[in-house]
Protein backbone atom coordinates (compact mmCIF):
# COMPACT_ATOMS: atom_id res chain seq x y z
CA UNK A 1 0.00 0.00 0.00
CA UNK A 2 1.51 2.98 -1.27
CA UNK A 3 -0.10 6.82 -0.26
CA UNK A 4 0.81 10.04 -1.15
CA UNK A 5 -0.22 11.68 2.04
CA UNK A 6 -1.59 10.89 5.60
CA UNK A 7 -5.03 11.51 4.79
CA UNK A 8 -4.76 8.66 1.93
CA UNK A 9 -3.86 6.07 4.44
CA UNK A 10 -7.21 6.33 6.57
CA UNK A 11 -9.62 3.68 6.22
CA UNK A 12 -9.12 0.13 5.46
CA UNK A 13 -9.22 -1.15 8.98
CA UNK A 14 -8.55 -5.19 9.73
CA UNK A 15 -12.31 -6.67 10.47
CA UNK A 16 -10.53 -9.55 13.27
CA UNK A 17 -12.12 -12.88 14.40
CA UNK A 18 -11.89 -13.58 18.42
CA UNK A 19 -12.18 -17.20 18.43
CA UNK A 20 -11.54 -16.87 22.30
CA UNK A 21 -14.02 -14.83 23.25
CA UNK A 22 -16.87 -15.69 21.04
CA UNK A 23 -19.89 -16.93 22.93
CA UNK A 24 -20.37 -20.68 21.50
CA UNK A 25 -22.18 -20.82 18.10
CA UNK A 26 -21.74 -17.12 17.52
CA UNK A 27 -18.82 -15.30 15.97
CA UNK A 28 -18.09 -11.55 17.18
CA UNK A 29 -15.32 -9.86 15.11
CA UNK A 30 -13.66 -6.66 16.15
CA UNK A 31 -13.03 -3.90 13.51
CA UNK A 32 -9.61 -2.32 14.77
CA UNK A 33 -9.72 1.10 14.70
CA UNK A 34 -6.58 1.95 16.28
CA UNK A 35 -4.79 1.13 13.22
CA UNK A 36 -5.77 4.25 11.40
CA UNK A 37 -2.55 6.67 10.94
CA UNK A 38 -3.35 8.60 14.30
CA UNK A 39 -4.39 5.51 15.88
CA UNK A 40 -8.41 5.86 16.27
CA UNK A 41 -11.71 5.92 14.38
CA UNK A 42 -11.35 9.83 14.85
CA UNK A 43 -8.94 10.05 11.68
CA UNK A 44 -11.84 8.95 9.93
CA UNK A 45 -14.20 11.74 11.31
CA UNK A 46 -11.44 14.27 11.39
CA UNK A 47 -10.93 13.92 7.42
CA UNK A 48 -14.12 14.36 6.45
CA UNK A 49 -14.71 17.18 9.11
CA UNK A 50 -12.04 19.33 7.17
CA UNK A 51 -12.92 18.27 3.63
CA UNK A 52 -16.55 19.59 3.73
CA UNK A 53 -15.74 22.71 5.47
CA UNK A 54 -12.87 23.36 3.14
CA UNK A 55 -15.05 22.26 -0.17
CA UNK A 56 -18.17 24.39 1.43
CA UNK A 57 -15.82 27.80 1.85
CA UNK A 58 -16.35 27.31 6.11
CA UNK A 59 -12.73 27.14 6.75
CA UNK A 60 -10.43 28.64 4.78
CA UNK A 61 -6.74 28.72 4.12
CA UNK A 62 -4.54 29.08 7.07
CA UNK A 63 -8.10 29.46 8.87
CA UNK A 64 -6.98 28.46 12.78
CA UNK A 65 -9.63 25.54 13.60
CA UNK A 66 -11.25 25.01 17.14
CA UNK A 67 -12.77 22.23 18.65
CA UNK A 68 -13.96 20.57 21.56
CA UNK A 69 -13.12 16.75 21.93
CA UNK A 70 -11.61 14.34 24.59
CA UNK A 71 -8.13 13.27 22.65
CA UNK A 72 -9.26 11.39 20.27
CA UNK A 73 -10.37 13.76 17.68
CA UNK A 74 -8.42 16.20 18.93
CA UNK A 75 -4.95 14.49 17.50
CA UNK A 76 -6.57 12.88 14.54
CA UNK A 77 -7.35 16.65 13.83
CA UNK A 78 -3.95 18.08 14.70
CA UNK A 79 -2.12 15.77 12.63
CA UNK A 80 -4.31 16.19 9.67
CA UNK A 81 -4.28 20.11 9.74
CA UNK A 82 -0.79 20.30 10.55
CA UNK A 83 -0.18 18.74 6.98
CA UNK A 84 -2.96 21.45 5.45
CA UNK A 85 -1.74 24.04 7.42
CA UNK A 86 -4.33 25.35 10.06
CA UNK A 87 -3.39 25.84 13.60
CA UNK A 88 -5.66 23.83 15.48
CA UNK A 89 -6.89 24.62 19.50
CA UNK A 90 -8.39 21.71 21.32
CA UNK A 91 -10.64 22.35 24.68
CA UNK A 92 -10.43 19.35 26.93
CA UNK A 93 -11.20 17.91 30.32
CA UNK A 94 -8.02 18.77 32.07
CA UNK A 95 -8.51 15.20 33.58
CA UNK A 96 -7.33 13.47 29.94
CA UNK A 97 -4.10 11.05 30.01
CA UNK A 98 -0.74 12.82 30.23
CA UNK A 99 -0.35 11.18 26.55
CA UNK A 100 -2.80 12.93 24.82
CA UNK A 101 -1.81 15.70 26.01
CA UNK A 102 1.97 15.26 25.02
CA UNK A 103 0.73 13.94 21.39
CA UNK A 104 -1.31 16.99 20.89
CA UNK A 105 1.22 19.50 22.34
CA UNK A 106 3.67 17.76 19.43
CA UNK A 107 1.70 17.57 16.60
CA UNK A 108 1.51 21.58 17.33
CA UNK A 109 -2.48 22.12 18.60
CA UNK A 110 -2.70 24.40 21.34
CA UNK A 111 -4.70 22.91 24.11
CA UNK A 112 -7.55 25.08 26.53
CA UNK A 113 -8.37 22.79 29.50
CA UNK A 114 -12.25 22.52 31.10
CA UNK A 115 -13.27 21.40 34.22
CA UNK A 116 -13.07 17.72 35.20
CA UNK A 117 -15.84 17.51 37.13
CA UNK A 118 -18.08 18.41 33.84
CA UNK A 119 -16.47 16.19 31.37
CA UNK A 120 -17.08 16.63 27.96
CA UNK A 121 -20.07 19.10 28.64
CA UNK A 122 -17.63 21.54 30.14
CA UNK A 123 -15.53 21.07 27.06
CA UNK A 124 -18.65 21.56 24.56
CA UNK A 125 -19.80 24.71 26.47
CA UNK A 126 -16.89 25.95 26.58
CA UNK A 127 -15.64 25.75 22.90
CA UNK A 128 -18.63 27.18 22.17
CA UNK A 129 -18.07 30.06 24.46
CA UNK A 130 -14.62 31.01 23.26
CA UNK A 131 -15.57 30.44 19.18
CA UNK A 132 -18.51 32.81 19.59
CA UNK A 133 -16.18 35.28 20.95
CA UNK A 134 -13.77 34.95 18.06
CA UNK A 135 -15.61 34.68 14.93
CA UNK A 136 -11.89 34.11 12.98
CA UNK A 137 -12.03 30.54 14.06
CA UNK A 138 -13.87 27.23 12.42
CA UNK A 139 -15.40 25.19 15.11
CA UNK A 140 -16.01 21.85 12.88
CA UNK A 141 -18.41 20.83 15.71
CA UNK A 142 -18.19 17.22 15.53
CA UNK A 143 -21.48 16.75 18.05
CA UNK A 144 -23.38 18.22 15.59
CA UNK A 145 -21.86 18.35 12.06
CA UNK A 146 -23.14 16.14 9.89
CA UNK A 147 -20.06 15.23 8.15
CA UNK A 148 -19.07 12.83 11.04
CA UNK A 149 -21.76 10.62 10.73
CA UNK A 150 -21.40 10.76 6.72
CA UNK A 151 -17.46 9.65 6.72
CA UNK A 152 -18.65 6.26 8.41
CA UNK A 153 -21.59 6.23 6.50
CA UNK A 154 -19.00 6.62 3.30
CA UNK A 155 -16.44 4.60 4.96
CA UNK A 156 -17.07 2.51 8.28
CA UNK A 157 -20.12 0.84 7.14
CA UNK A 158 -19.28 -0.06 3.53
CA UNK A 159 -15.85 -1.79 4.64
CA UNK A 160 -17.78 -3.85 7.08
CA UNK A 161 -20.05 -5.30 4.26
CA UNK A 162 -17.61 -5.75 2.18
CA UNK A 163 -15.63 -8.11 4.33
CA UNK A 164 -18.57 -9.67 5.79
CA UNK A 165 -21.41 -9.61 3.99
CA UNK A 166 -23.57 -11.68 6.53
CA UNK A 167 -23.13 -9.30 9.14
CA UNK A 168 -26.18 -9.63 11.43
CA UNK A 169 -25.21 -6.94 14.13
CA UNK A 170 -22.99 -3.81 14.64
CA UNK A 171 -22.11 -2.76 17.77
CA UNK A 172 -20.00 1.15 18.66
CA UNK A 173 -19.58 2.97 21.66
CA UNK A 174 -21.48 6.28 22.05
CA UNK A 175 -19.79 9.65 22.24
CA UNK A 176 -20.42 11.82 19.83
CA UNK A 177 -23.86 9.05 18.70
CA UNK A 178 -21.86 9.50 14.95
CA UNK A 179 -20.54 5.78 14.66
CA UNK A 180 -23.58 4.37 15.48
CA UNK A 181 -26.02 6.81 13.44
CA UNK A 182 -23.36 6.90 10.16
CA UNK A 183 -22.61 3.14 10.40
CA UNK A 184 -25.91 2.14 11.69
CA UNK A 185 -27.80 4.06 8.74
CA UNK A 186 -25.67 2.59 6.04
CA UNK A 187 -25.78 -1.32 7.01
CA UNK A 188 -29.57 -1.12 7.80
CA UNK A 189 -29.99 0.55 3.52
CA UNK A 190 -27.75 -2.65 2.98
CA UNK A 191 -30.10 -5.27 4.66
CA UNK A 192 -32.80 -3.86 7.44
CA UNK A 193 -32.87 -6.75 9.38
CA UNK A 194 -29.60 -5.98 10.40
CA UNK A 195 -29.42 -4.73 14.86
CA UNK A 196 -27.54 -1.99 15.86
CA UNK A 197 -26.72 -1.27 18.87
CA UNK A 198 -24.87 1.73 21.02
CA UNK A 199 -22.76 1.05 24.43
CA UNK A 200 -23.21 3.57 26.17
CA UNK A 201 -19.95 4.45 28.85
CA UNK A 202 -21.55 4.51 32.66
CA UNK A 203 -19.33 7.85 33.81
CA UNK A 204 -18.41 8.87 36.68
CA UNK A 205 -20.84 10.12 39.16
CA UNK A 206 -18.75 13.58 39.03
CA UNK A 207 -19.38 13.56 35.04
CA UNK A 208 -22.86 13.41 36.08
CA UNK A 209 -23.20 16.27 39.10
CA UNK A 210 -24.65 18.72 36.66
CA UNK A 211 -26.18 21.60 38.87
CA UNK A 212 -29.67 20.88 37.20
CA UNK A 213 -31.08 17.92 34.87
CA UNK A 214 -31.96 20.69 32.07
CA UNK A 215 -28.13 21.07 31.45
CA UNK A 216 -28.17 17.62 29.79
CA UNK A 217 -26.72 17.09 26.41
CA UNK A 218 -27.98 15.07 23.56
CA UNK A 219 -25.38 15.57 20.30
CA UNK A 220 -27.25 16.23 16.98
CA UNK A 221 -25.61 13.92 15.34
CA UNK A 222 -27.10 11.14 17.40
CA UNK A 223 -30.14 9.55 15.67
CA UNK A 224 -31.99 7.67 18.35
CA UNK A 225 -34.01 5.82 15.74
CA UNK A 226 -31.22 4.04 14.09
CA UNK A 227 -30.31 2.05 17.35
CA UNK A 228 -31.97 -1.46 18.40
CA UNK A 229 -30.78 -0.67 21.67
CA UNK A 230 -28.48 1.51 23.80
CA UNK A 231 -26.73 -0.61 26.97
CA UNK A 232 -25.19 1.12 29.39
CA UNK A 233 -21.33 -0.50 30.24
CA UNK A 234 -19.80 0.86 34.13
CA UNK A 235 -15.96 0.71 34.47
CA UNK A 236 -15.68 -2.55 35.80
CA UNK A 237 -17.27 -4.28 32.99
CA UNK A 238 -15.33 -2.32 30.80
CA UNK A 239 -12.15 -2.67 32.07
CA UNK A 240 -12.56 -6.34 32.66
CA UNK A 241 -13.37 -6.59 28.88
CA UNK A 242 -10.62 -4.81 27.71
CA UNK A 243 -7.83 -7.22 29.63
CA UNK A 244 -9.24 -9.82 28.51
CA UNK A 245 -9.23 -9.22 24.91
CA UNK A 246 -5.47 -8.51 25.68
CA UNK A 247 -5.32 -11.50 27.78
CA UNK A 248 -7.04 -14.42 25.24
CA UNK A 249 -6.50 -12.75 21.60
CA UNK A 250 -3.86 -10.70 21.50
CA UNK A 251 -5.38 -7.21 21.10
CA UNK A 252 -4.46 -4.43 23.04
CA UNK A 253 -6.87 -1.84 23.28
CA UNK A 254 -8.97 0.86 24.76
CA UNK A 255 -11.65 0.76 27.50
CA UNK A 256 -14.15 2.10 24.97
CA UNK A 257 -13.70 -1.42 22.95
CA UNK A 258 -14.16 -3.79 26.06
CA UNK A 259 -17.52 -1.43 26.24
CA UNK A 260 -18.41 -2.23 22.67
CA UNK A 261 -17.39 -5.80 23.49
CA UNK A 262 -19.27 -6.56 26.39
CA UNK A 263 -22.42 -5.76 24.69
CA UNK A 264 -21.73 -7.06 21.84
CA UNK A 265 -21.46 -10.69 23.43
CA UNK A 266 -24.64 -9.57 25.74
CA UNK A 267 -26.62 -9.21 22.61
CA UNK A 268 -25.80 -12.61 20.89
CA UNK A 269 -27.96 -14.82 22.88
CA UNK A 270 -30.88 -12.27 20.92
CA UNK A 271 -29.60 -13.30 17.64
CA UNK A 272 -30.18 -16.53 15.40
CA UNK A 273 -27.44 -18.97 16.30
CA UNK A 274 -24.73 -18.75 13.93
CA UNK A 275 -24.66 -15.00 13.57
CA UNK A 276 -22.32 -12.85 12.97
CA UNK A 277 -21.59 -9.99 15.30
CA UNK A 278 -19.35 -6.81 14.57
CA UNK A 279 -18.09 -4.25 17.25
CA UNK A 280 -15.90 -1.73 16.90
CA UNK A 281 -12.62 -1.04 18.45
CA UNK A 282 -11.95 3.14 18.34
CA UNK A 283 -8.55 2.81 19.54
CA UNK A 284 -5.85 0.58 21.07
CA UNK A 285 -4.57 0.83 25.01
CA UNK A 286 -1.10 2.98 24.01
CA UNK A 287 -2.79 6.56 25.05
CA UNK A 288 -3.89 5.26 28.22
CA UNK A 289 -1.41 3.42 30.25
CA UNK A 290 -0.50 6.02 32.45
CA UNK A 291 -3.70 5.96 33.80
CA UNK A 292 -2.75 2.28 35.38
CA UNK A 293 -5.68 0.60 33.40
CA UNK A 294 -3.60 -2.01 32.02
CA UNK A 295 -1.56 -2.67 35.59
CA UNK A 296 -1.18 -5.67 37.24
CA UNK A 297 -3.64 -5.98 40.43
CA UNK A 298 -7.74 -6.64 40.67
CA UNK A 299 -9.58 -5.63 37.85
CA UNK A 300 -12.54 -4.33 39.96
CA UNK A 301 -10.07 -2.09 42.49
CA UNK A 302 -8.15 -1.04 39.54
CA UNK A 303 -11.41 0.47 37.99
CA UNK A 304 -12.73 1.83 41.07
CA UNK A 305 -9.50 3.91 41.49
CA UNK A 306 -9.53 5.31 38.37
CA UNK A 307 -13.65 5.45 36.98
CA UNK A 308 -12.87 9.37 37.39
CA UNK A 309 -10.02 9.38 34.40
CA UNK A 310 -10.98 5.66 32.57
CA UNK A 311 -13.64 7.47 29.73
CA UNK A 312 -12.49 11.32 30.24
CA UNK B 1 -38.04 -5.25 45.56
CA UNK B 2 -36.17 -3.28 43.03
CA UNK B 3 -33.52 -0.97 43.36
CA UNK B 4 -33.25 2.41 41.95
CA UNK B 5 -29.79 4.50 41.39
CA UNK B 6 -30.16 8.26 42.14
CA UNK B 7 -27.82 10.35 40.51
CA UNK B 8 -26.16 13.19 42.46
CA UNK B 9 -27.96 15.82 41.05
CA UNK B 10 -31.11 14.27 42.54
CA UNK B 11 -29.79 13.20 46.15
CA UNK B 12 -31.28 16.22 47.32
CA UNK B 13 -34.84 14.88 46.97
CA UNK B 14 -33.65 11.65 48.55
CA UNK B 15 -32.04 12.67 51.88
CA UNK B 16 -29.09 11.92 50.22
CA UNK B 17 -29.52 8.18 49.11
CA UNK B 18 -27.99 7.04 46.19
CA UNK B 19 -30.08 3.76 45.77
CA UNK B 20 -33.47 3.70 46.96
CA UNK B 21 -35.51 0.89 46.98
CA UNK B 22 -39.10 1.45 45.02
CA UNK B 23 -41.94 -1.56 44.69
CA UNK B 24 -43.55 -2.33 41.16
CA UNK B 25 -43.67 -4.42 38.39
CA UNK B 26 -43.37 -2.16 35.90
CA UNK B 27 -40.80 1.12 35.62
CA UNK B 28 -43.44 3.41 35.79
CA UNK B 29 -45.04 1.68 38.91
CA UNK B 30 -41.66 1.75 40.54
CA UNK B 31 -41.76 5.50 39.98
CA UNK B 32 -44.95 5.36 41.26
CA UNK B 33 -43.76 4.17 44.43
CA UNK B 34 -40.38 6.24 44.14
CA UNK B 35 -41.90 9.65 43.77
CA UNK B 36 -44.83 8.79 46.69
CA UNK B 37 -42.14 8.13 49.10
CA UNK B 38 -39.78 11.41 47.63
CA UNK B 39 -41.88 13.93 46.08
CA UNK B 40 -39.48 16.06 45.34
CA UNK B 41 -38.46 13.90 42.59
CA UNK B 42 -41.92 13.98 40.94
CA UNK B 43 -41.11 16.79 38.45
CA UNK B 44 -37.51 15.82 38.13
CA UNK B 45 -38.57 12.70 36.51
CA UNK B 46 -42.08 12.97 34.35
CA UNK B 47 -43.26 16.10 32.56
CA UNK B 48 -47.07 15.26 31.48
CA UNK B 49 -46.97 11.70 32.60
CA UNK B 50 -43.37 10.97 30.17
CA UNK B 51 -39.53 10.42 31.10
CA UNK B 52 -38.45 14.23 30.69
CA UNK B 53 -35.90 14.50 27.45
CA UNK B 54 -32.62 15.13 29.55
CA UNK B 55 -32.85 12.00 31.54
CA UNK B 56 -31.97 8.45 30.47
CA UNK B 57 -33.38 5.29 32.52
CA UNK B 58 -32.05 2.12 32.36
CA UNK B 59 -33.56 -1.64 33.61
CA UNK B 60 -30.66 -4.09 34.21
CA UNK B 61 -28.43 -1.48 31.95
CA UNK B 62 -30.71 -1.32 28.98
CA UNK B 63 -32.23 1.92 28.21
CA UNK B 64 -36.20 1.97 28.47
CA UNK B 65 -36.62 3.62 25.51
CA UNK B 66 -35.85 0.63 23.55
CA UNK B 67 -38.19 -1.70 25.65
CA UNK B 68 -41.35 -0.54 25.88
CA UNK B 69 -41.06 2.96 27.90
CA UNK B 70 -42.63 3.40 31.38
CA UNK B 71 -44.25 0.24 30.97
CA UNK B 72 -41.13 -1.76 30.20
CA UNK B 73 -40.97 -4.45 32.77
CA UNK B 74 -39.23 -4.86 36.05
CA UNK B 75 -38.33 -8.26 38.04
CA UNK B 76 -37.90 -7.57 41.80
CA UNK B 77 -33.99 -8.02 41.65
CA UNK B 78 -33.69 -5.58 38.97
CA UNK B 79 -31.25 -2.49 39.51
CA UNK B 80 -33.03 0.74 37.73
CA UNK B 81 -30.62 3.68 36.97
CA UNK B 82 -31.68 7.13 36.43
CA UNK B 83 -28.57 9.22 34.52
CA UNK B 84 -28.95 12.38 33.27
CA UNK B 85 -27.66 12.83 29.29
CA UNK B 86 -24.27 14.31 29.18
CA UNK B 87 -21.92 14.82 26.11
CA UNK B 88 -19.76 11.28 25.30
CA UNK B 89 -15.71 11.86 25.20
CA UNK B 90 -14.73 12.30 21.59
Amino acid sequence: MRFDDISQAIGNTPLVGLPNLSPDGYEVYLKLEGHNPTGSVKDRVAKSLLEHARKDGSLVEGQRVMEPTSGNTGIALAALCRVLGHPLTCVMPENTSEERKQILQLYGAEIVYSPAEQGSNGSVLMARELADEDPDVFMPFQYGNPANPLAHYETTAPEIISDLPDVAAFVAGLGTGGTVTGAGKRLKQYDPSIKVYAAEPEYGDLVYGLRNLDEGYVPAVLDVDVLDSRIKVNSRKALTMTRRLAAEEGIFAGVSTGAALHVAIRVCKRLPAGSKVVALSPDGGWKYLSTGAYAPGDTNEIADAISGTLWA
Amino acid sequence: MPTVRIPTVLRKHTDGASKVDADGATVGEVFTSLIDEHPGLGEQLLDDGKVRGFINVYVEDEDIRYIDGLDSPVEPDDEIAIMPAVAGGA
